[in-house]
């Protein structure tokens, strides 16, 4: 609240076309959600976004916890994670478009790729403090493999998990206009280009606003509640 | 018999810092029959229960279970080594077979558990949570119930009072048991015969039968049956081999 005041009275003094105030950019806000164009390049961007997050948490946090719990295969990819850990996200993403083409499962994938090194690295420091009391535990009382995944594993791994998809949410969602301005004729972020092109402030910020607010949704209708749930157990 | 133990050799490290723990240290058990096994601290009882667990394949010798496909165990570590992140109930549910779910009920019933069935193990006292632990043990229908020093962290009457409960439990589920102590107050309220270990490597140094009509009686005599035990192999059984 404090930063949308401070923001109006800056923009009311500097009174300039590339500065809009916060009022004229809700406003926009709400007139390009009645047009649809906002709610259409919206969704169109969430999507991707839930499909790149849902890819690297899936896979970074088998990858994770398979490094952590196996030396040798930590050994072995190592230096893989190292290289994709620190791969410039555009790098990435062109090397993408030029081999696999400008076409949607590229795009998804190519942010996917850009958030699982990081993933897989904060399971694999969860995977590696997990308790081995409870691991023989679960052997000698002859828990099946998933049983043990689910109810000694992953419990212990939730406080990483909920580490990695906050920050992956944040990082996948600015990759996904990337990857839009790049090569996708739909999305906030090939929105965000046309009004790049036409100097519109205004617009750019409206967009922004909106998925800062989608966000600010996911934090406390989805984490907030589902740590909640899972940590009902802690005193 | 439902258990033979043939250990020749199970030892810690390499090269110049190997350790040997255990060695020609052979054993059985029969069904319904309590067996301790008393030794110091370090000694290495805690590596025998785990080869017997499964838990350490890594010694020589063998150790069989006649009759018994897939050998079903209960296991009271040192710790309670509950979930803590699911409740009591569940805790047991998870590792119960089928069909076992009345006996556990009736179980939890008689060690007072039962009121506390929806509280997460953190939310209950430690000596709760040892006899949820205890409970978990029987309440799986084992084969063979293994008992890792379960009152070695308690004072003397918070251990009386685990020896009652555990005693308690396996009269409601009788089943072969092993309980690996250091203490013999433990060996004498509990078993029908006990395994003295000496080493290193630790062996079995002396094997006492309990007299029938000695076995699992008031505390009291178990102090007394203790107290003879102790003037038994300090006579000569350990130092005697």
């Amino acid at each position: 609240m404090g930063f949308l005041l401070l923001w109006e009275v800056a923009a009311r003094l500097a009174g300039s076309r590339l500065l809009p105030t916060a009022s004229a950019v809700v406003a926009m806000m709400a007139h390009e959600a009645a047009s649809g164009d906002l709610l259409f390049n919206l969704g169109i961007t969430l999507l991707r976004v839930a499909a790149s997050f849902a890819i690297a948490m899936v896979l970074g946090t088998a990858l994770g916890l398979a490094l952590g719990v196996w030396r040798w295969l930590d050994l072995a990819f190592d230096s893989w994670l190292i290289v994709l850990l620190n791969m410039p996200a555009l790098v990435l993403i062109v090397l993408m478009y030029v081999w696999f083409g400008l076409n949607e499962p590229t795009a998804v994938i190519a942010v996917a790729l850009n958030k699982l090194p990081s993933t897989a690295v904060t399971v694999r420091e969860g995977a590696r403090a997990l308790d081995r009391g409870l691991m023989e535990m679960a052997r000698s009382y002859r828990m099946g493999r998933l049983a043990t995944l689910r109810h000694v594993v992953l419990p212990q791994l939730h406080p990483y998990l909920f580490a990695a998809a906050r920050s992956g949410l944040a990082i996948i969602w600015k990759i996904v206009l990337v990857v839009e301005l790049l090569g996708r004729s739909n999305g906030v972020g090939f929105a965000i280009e046309e009004y790049f092109q036409l100097f519109d402030v205004t617009r750019i910020l409206a967009y922004t606003l909106a998925f800062i607010l989608v966000v600010q949704a996911i934090e406390w209708g989805l984490w907030q509640p589902l740590e909640r749930h899972v940590n009902r157990w802690r005193r | 018999m439902i258990l033979e133990v043939a250990i020749r050799h199970k030892g810690f490290g390499a090269g110049k810092a190997a350790r040997p723990v255990l060695a020609d240290l052979a054993f059985s058990l029969g069904a319904n029959e309590i067996v301790a096994v008393v030794g110091p601290s370090g000694c290495g009882k805690t590596t025998l229960l785990r080869l017997i667990a499964g838990l350490d394949a890594a010694f020589e010798g063998h150790i069989t279970w006649p009759g018994l496909a897939r050998p079903r165990l209960g296991v009271v570590f040192q710790e309670p080594r509950l979930l803590p992140w699911r409740t009591l109930w569940e805790n047991l549910a998870l590792v119960l077979p089928p069909g076992q779910e009345g006996a556990a009920e009736a179980l939890l019933h008689r060690l007072g558990l039962w009121p506390h069935r929806d509280a997460y193990p953190g939310q209950i006292s430690l000596g709760m949570a040892r006899r949820a632990a205890i409970a978990r043990a029987f309440a799986v229908a084992p084969d063979l119930v293994l008992l890792d020093e379960p009152f070695a962290s308690l004072d003397a009457a918070n251990a009386a009072l685990g020896r009652a409960i555990l005693l308690e439990t396996w009269c409601a589920r009788p089943t072969a048991a092993l309980l690996v102590t250091h203490d013999l107050l433990d060996a004498a309220a509990l078993a029908d015969r006990v395994l003295i270990l000496a080493g290193p490597p630790s062996r079995i140094a002396a094997e006492i039968p309990i007299a029938p009509d000695q076995r699992r009686n008031d505390a009291a005599s178990a102090e007394r049956l203790a107290t003879s035990l102790r003037a038994a192999i300090a006579k000569g059984a350990i130092s005697g081999s």
